[in-house]
């Protein structure tokens, strides 16, 4: 019911809904055609536009409701607040004195046109996998937006964070330059699905867990992690314990990507936002591809046998089940079942359902405090919401019946605390 | 379209009648433009709910038309009107800013543009009653100190700036004292002359 993938690292807290960017960038696109940049055809800035799609630079390069690619948008980190910058044409304040020669070596190997080490909240780490044709695509593109006379808005990181020189470390231990090599014992498909999932996608910066230096390891690639700042769990790709895909078919992949709504689950908090700025534009053939890849990474990790065992005693985890079935029967059954099977395609099924029974039972605890909307895409234009529940259900209520659906029908998750619970009323909501 | 809402109802009710809370508002029966104008500005942030900004982030326009126009044709019954707890003599002055608004502090009658019903003016002005005590108070506070904005020339500001703490207790609570109107429907569009230009509601 409730995967969460992100794109950016260290995570902006995602304020508001993009949708006065999208109309821009609609817009932008047709000035696109009508001038294109020096030197670059239409058909390249069209394609431009699309990889940036796929990049989901719009995420982070635009301010709700402000100006496409204008920058400035604020992205609290857990080592202070960093500010995207202006990308659009403008000469003074945004990359108009760039070559595609300088906006290729800062894709590639983060560095910017003076050379200075970028923070990695700029997910170079992927970008350095895309070709370089792409990157002059993306480049054209952004050469064809309206240009945006802002200045950047100065960096308010903590000391010693504010020291880029010590970014060098963090590239010793983190960042692999170089452009995605195609494994030629695997289809073209599965080759075009690893390029747009660890490259553009840059998925495994929320679906790999990061470490006290924000940096993650590349050994568990997409294995999950919380997402600093915004909590909640991006689930590991790895482990078909948690958002694993390896039983799930490539339709349901694809729709979960594309849609934001598959008959395995839906998308909610920062992974409805991938889809809606970004995957929803994504052709049918990309979308398919991704998922090929996606379903055939190795199944490992997670594998923790957490599920199961706490520390709740036996007599307090009955009480809670008890408790928790009543609100189930009284609050929830009527559109997710008596027995959790969901009315497809609406109402996700809970039972058998992985991003239930993860070992984190952070994104069940949202999903019951807060509720939330699948995104509304093109495929999936008027999507259903589950209701919030932070106003009606005491922090034990909330508690129990997340123990409920965590624990019933199969399900094998743990049971959760109303300290649990009552810690999550205070998470960012936007 | 019920079930799409249900998210909605939680706090609105299932027909958008409104709950005992204080400080989730009726919906049902508002013009449409109205509450499309709220969810937008919900969904872009310039209206600020933590709540509501993060159930609306990534609905398209198309769905938010959609559910405006469904709370907008709902008509479920108004809710008792409350017992003011406040002085008679507060009560009288709270109608008289209603009804005839005070043109010596230049303040306007709320029934000027929000109808001599008070069940609003299409496509954008909404109706005022059934609406708890503490939530007008609480707008009319935010248009005051601009917390809460709308599309330039921003009306509600200007009118709400003219208002004491005193006039603005008057005021909601005459409101949710008064019974729910005998027939529900809004004023047609244009059909007041407005003495303020409002953003929202061009004319």
């Amino acid at each position: 019911m409730m995967e969460s993938f992100v794109p950016a690292i260290l995570s902006l807290t995602r304020s508001l809904a993009r949708a006065g960017a999208g109309l821009a960038l609609a817009a932008s696109s047709a000035l696109a055609f009508a001038q294109g940049p020096s030197g670059a055809s239409a058909d390249i800035v069209k394609r431009g536009e699309y990889l940036a799609r796929a990049g989901d630079c719009v995420a982070c390069h635009t301010q709700p409701g402000d100006k496409l690619f204008g920058g400035g948008r604020a992205m609290p980190t857990p080592f202070g607040t960093l500010y995207s910058p202006n990308i659009t044409a403008d000469n003074e304040t945004g990359i108009g004195k760039w070559t595609a020669d300088e906006f290729y070596r800062m894709m590639h190997t983060g560095r910017s046109r003076d050379g200075s080490l970028l923070y990695p909240a700029m997910p170079y780490g992927a970008y350095t996998k895309v070709t370089r044709a792409d990157s002059d695509a993306i480049f054209a593109y952004l050469r064809s937006v309206p240009p945006v006379h802002q200045p950047n808005r100065p960096h308010e990181m903590r000391f010693p964070y504010n020291n880029r020189e010590l970014l060098l470390g963090w590239r010793t231990l983190y960042f692999r330059e170089g452009e995605y090599q195609a494994d030629p014992t695997r289809s073209v498909e599965w080759n075009r699905g690893a390029y747009l999932v660890q490259g553009l996608g840059h998925c495994s910066m929320c679906h790999t867990a990061i470490n006290a230096l924000g940096g993650s390891s590349e050994s568990k690639a997409f294995e999950g992690g919380l997402i600093p700042m915004q909590d909640w769990y991006a689930p590991s790709l790895t482990s078909n314990k948690e958002a694993g895909l390896g039983d799930w078919s490539i339709e349901d992949i694809s729709d979960l990507l594309q849609k934001g709504v598959a008959k395995r689950g839906a998308v909610y908090g920062p992974m409805a936002e991938v889809v809606y700025d970004s995957l929803q534009y994504l052709s049918d053939d990309d979308v398919r591809a991704m998922a090929v890849y996606l379903k055939s990474l190795p199944q490992h990790g997670g594998d923790n046998g957490a599920n199961g065992k706490s520390a709740m005693s036996g007599e307090e985890r009955a009480l809670l089940v008890r408790l928790g079935a009543k609100i189930y029967d009284a609050q929830c059954a009527t559109c997710h079942g008596k027995r959790g099977e969901g009315k497809l395609p609406d109402f996700p099924p809970l039972a058998n359902n992985q991003s239930i029974q993860m070992t984190s039972a952070v994104n069940p605890i949202r999903m019951v405090l807060n509720g939330g909307y699948a995104p509304g895409t093109m495929k999936n234009p008027a999507p259903y919401g589950m209701p919030p529940f932070a106003q009606s259900l005491s922090d034990e209520e909330v508690a129990a019946v997340v123990t409920f659906i965590r624990t019933a029908w199969g399900n094998r998750g743990t049971p959760v605390t109303a300290k649990e619970a009552n810690a999550l009323r205070s998470a960012t909501l936007n | 379209m019920q079930a799409r809402v249900l998210a909605c109802a939680a706090c609105h009710g299932a027909k958008g009648e409104g709950t005992d809370n204080d400080y989730f508002p009726r919906l049902a029966g508002k013009p449409a433009g109205y509450l499309y104008n709220q969810l937008i500005a919900f969904r872009d942030g310039h209206r600020q709910y933590p709540p509501m900004n993060y159930l609306l982030a990534y609905l398209p326009d198309a769905y938010l038309h959609r559910i405006a126009e469904y709370f907008a044709s709902q008509r479920p019954p108004y809710p008792p009107a409350s017992t003011p707890a406040i002085p008679a003599s507060l009560l009288a002055r709270g109608q008289q800013l209603a009804k005839l608004g005070d043109p010596s502090k230049d303040i306007p009658a709320c029934a000027s543009c929000h109808g001599a019903a008070l069940t609003g003016m299409e496509p954008a002005i909404p109706g005022l009653l059934g609406l708890h005590a503490d939530y007008i108070s609480a707008q009319l506070g935010a248009w005051r100190y601009g917390t809460r904005k709308s599309y330039a020339p921003d009306c509600m500001h200007e009118v709400a700036s003219r208002l004491t703490n005193d006039d603005i207790t008057a005021v909601a609570a005459w409101l949710a004292a008064s019974p729910g109107p005998a027939n529900p429907a809004f004023a047609p569009a244009g059909s007041l002359k407005m003495p303020l230009r409002c953003g929202s509601e061009p004319q």
